[in-house]
């Protein structure tokens, strides 16, 4: 078995007197898709915000790779990491965003160009083959020089989707992707990620209340319930098999 | 009485005017931006002390009186301080530019704020470094919000120009006063090419602020 990739370990995470997780262990290998299910308010975003480092957890250890997230080691204590310490490690990290996030005085092409060429410093040319590629992949060949103002939700998100994977992350995020999106556009969303997902090699974490896509994609489903994982497994175990019945009331609201 | 003889009479005096009147505005408009937008980044700032700083220098600069800063600046720190500016024109554009500038720190800092907070976010996760996600992502849309602001300042800015007559410079309202001193009669027709005068150099400053308003309108994420 290979070293996993991410891992949890006691994470807590308070915001004021709110404890909104309650200690996370979790463990996720190089390849793995893992999707969080679980009711609105019961943390499943705030597990991958702090690996982004958009939170930072109130007590735990977030190991990514080899590195300890959000610690480091200085004269031989653990102190808080800095900017620059996040930096090495963010890079094998990418997200997307339920609201897209784009950046709208962009075209698309630059939005996918502007962090290879500031952030990995890749030559113009490169981060520009990439990027169409990467567009073309999602389906946007044609709207390179669009701006986010004329694409359709579905469209937006597949843009932000090859935003991310233009910087080859080794595990992609997916907060409630396709949450923002019209009924009739989460169809093309969800094929881009099954399409993502077969290529294989990245690590995939996705909170998502789509039950029918998790079971096809996931190999791993967590049932996050009152800021604890209360059921894990594979999909099919968590999803069809379960007998934990704060599980089972939550998925009969999505099958009615 | 305003009539056609007298127009062509104080017409070529206000002119001489004219040439200090557009030197101290563009002078002033360049130091008032650099303020404003220096103050507007001290106050984003993570250094307490300098954040404090800049906002006891706004909040002195917006709270008391443009002509008694100008006075303070012409007339009060040469005796106090030995401090002098060299020229009335430093003291003028000084003035106007600090009060300006003040206020217009609050544009910058304001519109810096309220780029939507996702657009951090996803610079973030791009992995881009703070001065990165600050050059390239938040402050082009932040300038763009700002635009329409500034415009109306350009405009204020503008009409304060009038007050560095006070401390003896030769603008356009120096001139008129000279001519209204030399024959108080004539004083209607001096005041109303004044206003002329000031309305066409207003003029394209108005054009620029609808132009910076109709920019501003696009790409933006705000919340």
């Amino acid at each position: 078995m290979s070293e996993p990739i991410v891992k949890f370990q006691d994470v807590h995470k308070s915001f004021g007197d709110v404890k909104v997780l309650k200690g996370i262990d979790l463990e996720i290998k190089p390849a793995e898709k893992v999707a969080v299910i679980g009711p609105s308010g019961s943390g499943k975003t705030t597990i991958i915000r702090m690996l982004m480092t958009l939170e930072e957890p109130t007590a735990g250890d977030i190991i990514v790779g080899d590195q300890n997230l959000w610690k480091m080691e200085k004269n031989g204590n653990m102190i808080e990491a800095n900017d620059k310490h996040l930096r090495e490690i963010r890079g094998d990290i990418g997200m997307v965003f339920q609201h897209f996030n784009l950046f709208p005085h962009m075209t698309i092409l630059e939005n996918c160009m502007t962090a290879p060429i500031h952030v990995k410093k890749e030559s113009k040319e490169s981060a520009r083959k990439h990027s169409i590629e990467m567009l073309e992949k999602v389906g946007l060949g044609d709207k390179l020089d669009n701006y986010p103002s004329q694409l359709s939700g579905g469209q937006k998100q597949r843009v932000a989707m090859a935003r991310a994977l233009v910087m080859r992350p080794k595990v992609m995020l997916f907060d409630e992707v396709t949450s923002a999106l019209d009924p009739e556009l989460v169809g093309e969303v969800l094929e881009v990620i099954r399409d993502i997902a077969k290529d294989g090699e990245m690590a995939m974490i996705l909170v998502t209340h789509e039950m029918d896509f998790a079971l096809d994609v996931a190999d791993k489903v967590l049932f996050l319930d009152e800021g604890v994982i209360a059921e894990q497994g594979t999909a099919s175990d968590v999803i069809e098999h379960s007998k934990n019945e704060r599980l089972q009331s939550f998925l009969k609201r999505f099958r009615s | 009485m305003i009539t056609i003889s007298a127009i062509s009479e104080i017409f070529p005096v206000l002119m001489q005017g004219i040439k200090i009147t557009i030197t101290v505005l563009l002078a002033s408009i360049v130091c008032g931006y650099l303020f404003a937008f220096i103050a507007g980044f001290c106050r984003l700032s993570n250094n307490v002390i300098l954040r404090k700083f800049t906002g006891l220098y706004v909040e002195v600069f917006r709270g008391t009186s443009l002509i008694v800063q100008l006075f303070w600046l012409y007339y009060a720190l040469p005796i106090l301080f030995g401090f002098d500016l060299g020229s009335d024109f430093w003291a003028g554009v000084l003035a106007i530019s600090l009060n300006y500038g003040a206020y217009m720190s609050e544009i910058v800092r304001g519109s810096i704020l309220s780029v939507a907070k996702g657009q951090t976010e996803a610079a973030t996760a791009l992995n881009m470094s703070s001065f990165q996600r600050m050059r390239l992502v938040i402050f082009p849309q932040a300038v763009k919000m700002m635009l329409p602001e500034f415009g109306n300042y350009l405009i204020q800015m503008l009409k304060a120009t009038s007050l560095v007559s006070l401390i003896g410079m030769t603008d356009i309202l120096y001139y008129g006063d000279i001519l209204r001193s030399s024959n108080l009669s004539q004083a209607p027709t001096v005041y109303l090419l004044v206003l002329v005068f000031y309305f066409i150099l207003a003029l394209p400053l108005i054009f620029l602020t609808r132009k910076m308003e109709s920019i501003s309108k696009k790409g933006v994420a705000s919340e």
